[in-house]
Formats: C-alpha cells, sequence, structure tokens
C-alpha cells in the first residue's frame, strides 16, 4: 500500500489545445501545474485527453508534430520544475500526444512522473513509467488515422506509485477485449484519452457522449475496477469534441462527470479499497481467470479469412 | 407499473414487433433537440470566429429567407447584435416582401444592417455585354456579386463572413458555385432543410418567413420545391435514409414511391463535383489535397 493508503487524487483536464502548436500547448500545461500549486489543490494525478499536446486531426502536419517520449518527458519535467521549483514534489501526469519512433510516428500516450529527483519516494523517481501506443486505429467516417500514423502492438498493465494501471486511447476501449487484458494482467485503473467529435443531437447531450459514458460505465462494472476518461474539448475545422470527461467507480458508477464541451479542471479522489469491496459481490474476473484457457482455445480455433 | 401476472395459459400473449415504415425511420434519423443545437452551433460560432479566427464581428447575407434568418440568430446568440452585421442586397426584381422580411430579422434582434442594391453593379455587366443572358445566368451573376460584396464588406468591417447554405440544398447542389457556399465558415449546413425549420421556429425567427415557401428570390414566381419536383419534407427523409446507408431498393421497399428516390437520389448522384474544389491534375507524389494533406484549421 501507497502512503496514500489506496487513495488516489485525480485531476482530469479537459482540455481545448491550440492546433500543432506543441510549444504553446506544454505551456498550458504548465498553467495547470501553476494553478496546482498556487491553490494548494491535493493531486496525484493529472490526466490529459488524446493528443493533448497538439490536437487531434493533423493529418499530413503529424510529421511536423510528432515528438519522442524522452524529449515530450524533458520538456513536461522543465515546464513542472519552472512553474514549482526545483523542489517540486513528485506528480504523475498521463496525456496523449504524436510520438516519433524510429521514423514511424504513433498516435500515443505517456504516463509519467514528474518532479525533483530527491523527492524520489520508495524507488519511484522522476522519469517515463509507460508509453501506450494506440492501437485500434479508426480510419472509417471522418476518421483517418491510420493513413498517417501506424498501430501499437501492445496492450499492458504498468506499475506506478499508486499501484497498477492501464491505459487505452478512444477506439481502444470500444473493443471490450483490450480492457479485459488489462484487467486481467491486474489493472486497477484504466486511463482512457480521447478526441470524440460530437455527432446526433436528438437527446439531452451528442449521441456518442452517452454512449462513452454507458461504455465506461460497462467496463468499471464487468471488471470491477476505476476508468478515467478524459476528452478533448474545442472545435478543429468544424468538429466539435464532446468533453463530458467522466471517471466511473468499481460499481459502474458515475462518480463525477465534466460539461459538456467546455474547459475545465474536474478534481476527484477514488479509493482502491472499493475494487475490493465489488469483486467480493461480483467475482466476475476471478471467474474470467479460471475460464481463460478455455477461451484462449477457442480463440485460436477462429478461421481466418 | 403495475405487473399483471396470468394464470396458466394454453394461449400466450403475443406481442409484436411495431413496423416502422420509411417516414418513421426517416423521423428518427432526422430528429434534433432544438436546444442542443442552438447551444452546439453558438459555440462553434464562438470558437470559429473569436478564438479560431480572431474576429470579433459577423457579416451575414440576409435575403429575408429562413436560412439566412436563421443564421443572423445564431450569430446574434453567439456575438450579441452588436457584432452583426446584416447586409440586404436586393436586384430591382427581388420582392418586396424578402427585403420586409429581412427587415423584421434586424428589427428583432438589432443586428447592424447595410442595404446594398446591386442592380447597376450586375446590370453593370449583363446589360453592357450579356442583354440575352437567360434567367439562370442572370441569377448566377447575382449571386456572384453578392458574394463579392460580402467579401468586400468583410474587409470594410473586419467581420467574417458566415454562410447559409443548408444541407439538402448541398446535396442537391442547388446553389451558385464559388458563391453561396463560399464564406469560410457555415454553422446550418449540416442541418436538412427541415431541421432548419425546427430550429428557427424554436429560436424565434418569425413565422411568416419559416412559414413561406423557399425560394431564391431570383426569378419570380420560382420556388425551390416547383423547381425540384419534390417536397423539401419528402427530399429530406429519402436524403436521410440515402445517407444513412440504405440502398434505393431498400428504400422502395420501406414505401418510398421509386419516382421519388430516383429524383433525389440523381440530383445528389450528379452534383457531387459541386461539394469539392476544382480538379487538379495530378503529377505528383506531392499533389495538394492528395498527397499533401493538412487540415483547415492547421
Amino acid at each position: 500500500m501507497t502512503q496514500n493508503e489506496g487513495k488516489i487524487n485525480l485531476l482530469l483536464a479537459q482540455f481545448h489545445p491550440k492546433k500543432g502548436d506543441y510549444a504553446h500547448n506544454v505551456r498550458r500545461v504548465g498553467d495547470i501545474f501553476e494553478q496546482i500549486a498556487s491553490e494548494g489543490l491535493k493531486v496525484d494525478v493529472v490526466t490529459l485527453p488524446e493528443t493533448g499536446l497538439t490536437g487531434y486531426f493533423l493529418e499530413g502536419g503529424v510529421r511536423e508534430s510528432a515528438r519522442r517520449q524522452g524529449q515530450v518527458f524533458k520538456d513536461l519535467q522543465a515546464e513542472y520544475l519552472k512553474r514549482c521549483g526545483p523542489n517540486a514534489p513528485l506528480l504523475d501526469i498521463t496525456f496523449g500526444y504524436y510520438e516519433e519512433y524510429n521514423g514511424a510516428f504513433y498516435n500515443a500516450a505517456l504516463y509519467l512522473t514528474l518532479g525533483a529527483e530527491e523527492k524520489a519516494e520508495n524507488s519511484w523517481k522522476p522519469g517515463i513509467i509507460h508509453n501506450h501506443r494506440k492501437f485500434f486505429l479508426p480510419t472509417y467516417g471522418v476518421f483517418d488515422e491510420e493513413r498517417f500514423v501506424s498501430r501499437g502492438r501492445k496492450v499492458a498493465a504498468f506499475d506506478t506509485r499508486f499501484g497498477k494501471a492501464g491505459v487505452l486511447i478512444c477506439e481502444d476501449v470500444w473493443h471490450s477485449i483490450t480492457s479485459t487484458i488489462l484487467a486481467l494482467q491486474g489493472a486497477q485503473i484504466i486511463y482512457v484519452g480521447n478526441a470524440s467529435p460530437a455527432r446526433t443531437f436528438a437527446t439531452d447531450e451528442p449521441g456518442n457522449l452517452t454512449r462513452w459514458r454507458e461504455l465506461v460505465k460497462s467496463v468499471s462494472d464487468e471488471h470491477n475496477l476505476y476508468m478515467v476518461l478524459t476528452n478533448l474539448v474545442g472545435f478543429e475545422g468544424g468538429k466539435g469534441f464532446i468533453g463530458g470527461s467522466v471517471v466511473t467507480n468499481p460499481f459502474g458508477e458515475v462518480v463525477l462527470n465534466g460539461p459538456v464541451a467546455d474547459e475545465c479542471l474536474l478534481q476527484v479522489q477514488i479509493d482502491l479499497a472499493d475494487m475490493v469491496v465489488a469483486r467480493a459481490e461480483n467475482p466476475l474476473l476471478a471467474d474470467l481467470q479460471n475460464g481463460l484457457p478455455d477461451l484462449v482455445a477457442e480463440l485460436n480455433a477462429i478461421e481466418r479469412h | 407499473m403495475a405487473l399483471k401476472i396470468s394464470g396458466e395459459t394454453k394461449k400466450f400473449n403475443l406481442i409484436k414487433q411495431p413496423e416502422q415504415n420509411a417516414e418513421q425511420i426517416a423521423s428518427q434519423l432526422l430528429k434534433i433537440n432544438p436546444a442542443l443545437v442552438r447551444d452546439w452551433l453558438t459555440a462553434f460560432l464562438q470558437d470559429e470566429i473569436i478564438r479560431r479566427r480572431n474576429f470579433k464581428k459577423a457579416i451575414v447575407g440576409l435575403s429575408g429567407g429562413v436560412d439566412s434568418a436563421l443564421v443572423t440568430y445564431l450569430c446574434a446568440a453567439a456575438l450579441g447584435p452588436e457584432n452583426v452585421l446584416a447586409v440586404r442586397m436586393p436586384y430591382r426584381t427581388s420582392s418586396r416582401e424578402s427585403l420586409d422580411h429581412a427587415q423584421l430579422v434586424v428589427d428583432a434582434l438589432g443586428v447592424q444592417c447595410e442595404t446594398i442594391e446591386i442592380s447597376k453593379a450586375v446590370d453593370g455587366y449583363l446589360e453592357t455585354f450579356e442583354p440575352k443572358a437567360d434567367g439562370r445566368r442572370r441569377g448566377n451573376v447575382m449571386a456572384r456579386m453578392r458574394m463579392i460584396i460580402i467579401f468586400d464588406q468583410s474587409a470594410k468591417h473586419d467581420a467574417l463572413p458566415v454562410g447559409t447554405g443548408n444541407k439538402s440544398e448541398r446535396l442537391f447542389g442547388y446553389y451558385t458555385w464559388h458563391a453561396d457556399d463560399s464564406p469560410p465558415i457555415n454553422p446550418i449546413g449540416d442541418l436538412y432543410k427541415s431541421q432548419v425549420w425546427e430550429l428557427a421556429r424554436f429560436m424565434g425567427v418569425p413565422s411568416v418567413i419559416v412559414d413561406k415557401p423557399a425560394s431564391a428570390d431570383l426569378i419570380q414566381g420560382q420556388t425551390d420545391e416547383s423547381d425540384f419536383g419534390i417536397s423539401y419534407s419528402k427530399a429530406d427523409r429519402i436524403l436521410a435514409l440515402l445517407l444513412r446507408g440504405y440502398s434505393r431498393e431498400r428504400i422502395i421497399g420501406m414505401g418510398v414511391p421509386s419516382t421519388e428516390v430516383d429524383l433525389v437520389k440523381g440530383k445528389v448522384d450528379s452534383t457531387h463535383w459541386k461539394r469539392h474544389l476544382p480538379t487538379t491534375a495530378m503529377l505528383s507524389s506531392t499533389s495538394i489535397n492528395d498527397y499533401y494533406l493538412r487540415p483547415v484549421d492547421y
């Protein structure tokens, strides 16, 4: 158990990045760091949306806006220490960006620990904790990702200062198999960064916002873990992103819902101890672990067309 | 809800799936929450005009029809009426009614207004060089003249031109290319005509404007629907089903007359070119918009 005793203080940044301006958006993330410090907010993990450092629809502009993960860590670490001082306490952050690696481009999300080296605790020190490359790239309708970036090939839970976590991006979550894999790997919280342009306006909110909320609720409900969904806001070329960021708990309940379309910071404290309570009532994950060898056999037997 | 538990019975209560005809399916597809759409389009205008392009003001060609009226209402809601310039641009054969209806919008909202008569400018070309031009050519010259004025007034007043083309006419190609579709942003381009009417009613556009037959007012007595050979209501239902992905045969199977489906589909199929930029010959692997791709706001 960490010093938080299983509690994690989250700050979801429902964010409107400036299109293609990485430096500007890093400075705006710096504004968030400064606000945390000046308002004395208790924050363990800051989350930002998919492509939060550049904006989403870049087309061929991915080439100019992509950065190496090491560079992004350096830039955010420098920004954090500049804003909060050389002795700034450890702060985790997860966010989306376009990554360049070995000449290939990815829609990726980093999980970093920032802060002064001297503040290292229990062997956790500032650095890159995990990098996830988007596994499922929507290339239909308004989406054209696989034209400009390459697919990631891994889905992996990882250790953080606050327990085991997973990171997924947008369409990754629409395939229940990815969150199932993370849950089986031991993830207690899954951070999902999202860039979802609003469509269908027949009810009280954009139809895809409703669909997203139901989706993360059902993942939380099935695997009894926390889902943290952080959405882009603002318009890009007429396409407006939904906002409505949400945290759901191991009972499949909404803990906090962000507003539609507005930039804001959402502050939430979660307690990993709730997972134990929820799983005692609802041990579906344990049942799945038991049945897994048989299911894998079925998967392997599926014919390829 | 009261539960009714019957005793054991030989014959079960049969509950049938309700049948859905084309009209019902299309109604679901066309359904909008006008309050939500208004809020969304207001946010769109604020984001695209102020935040993205650093303009404070908008300029709209206000014809007296429901589309430009609705756009003026939306701009006033987004920017404040003092930051909206409505421009009436009558030709000498434009109906008095159109001018009066435009004035109703101006009076209701308190937006700024200019009236610039286009007759001399249009006649300067047509009467001098092309006195025998037919009605279609004359209408297009007028539409392009209005475009020239809007862009020049935009520069004069530092106001962003806002477009007024709705989805139905865009799909039918029922507009003057590089004129009506030229303003850099358009809040109602993804609303069918029937949705424009609904939103306009909701936002308080005067009913005399919403309820009158749609007309380009380029030729006296002309209405859009008489030009099309089908009403907007029927056309919108077919368009919604077609764009959803239902095949021609399936839509006919839902009960829509084949003549109507073919009429609508024919108009859409013959006007794809109009919804694109000009065709450029590709010679390289850096051809603009084929290979070299950057989004509009990059």
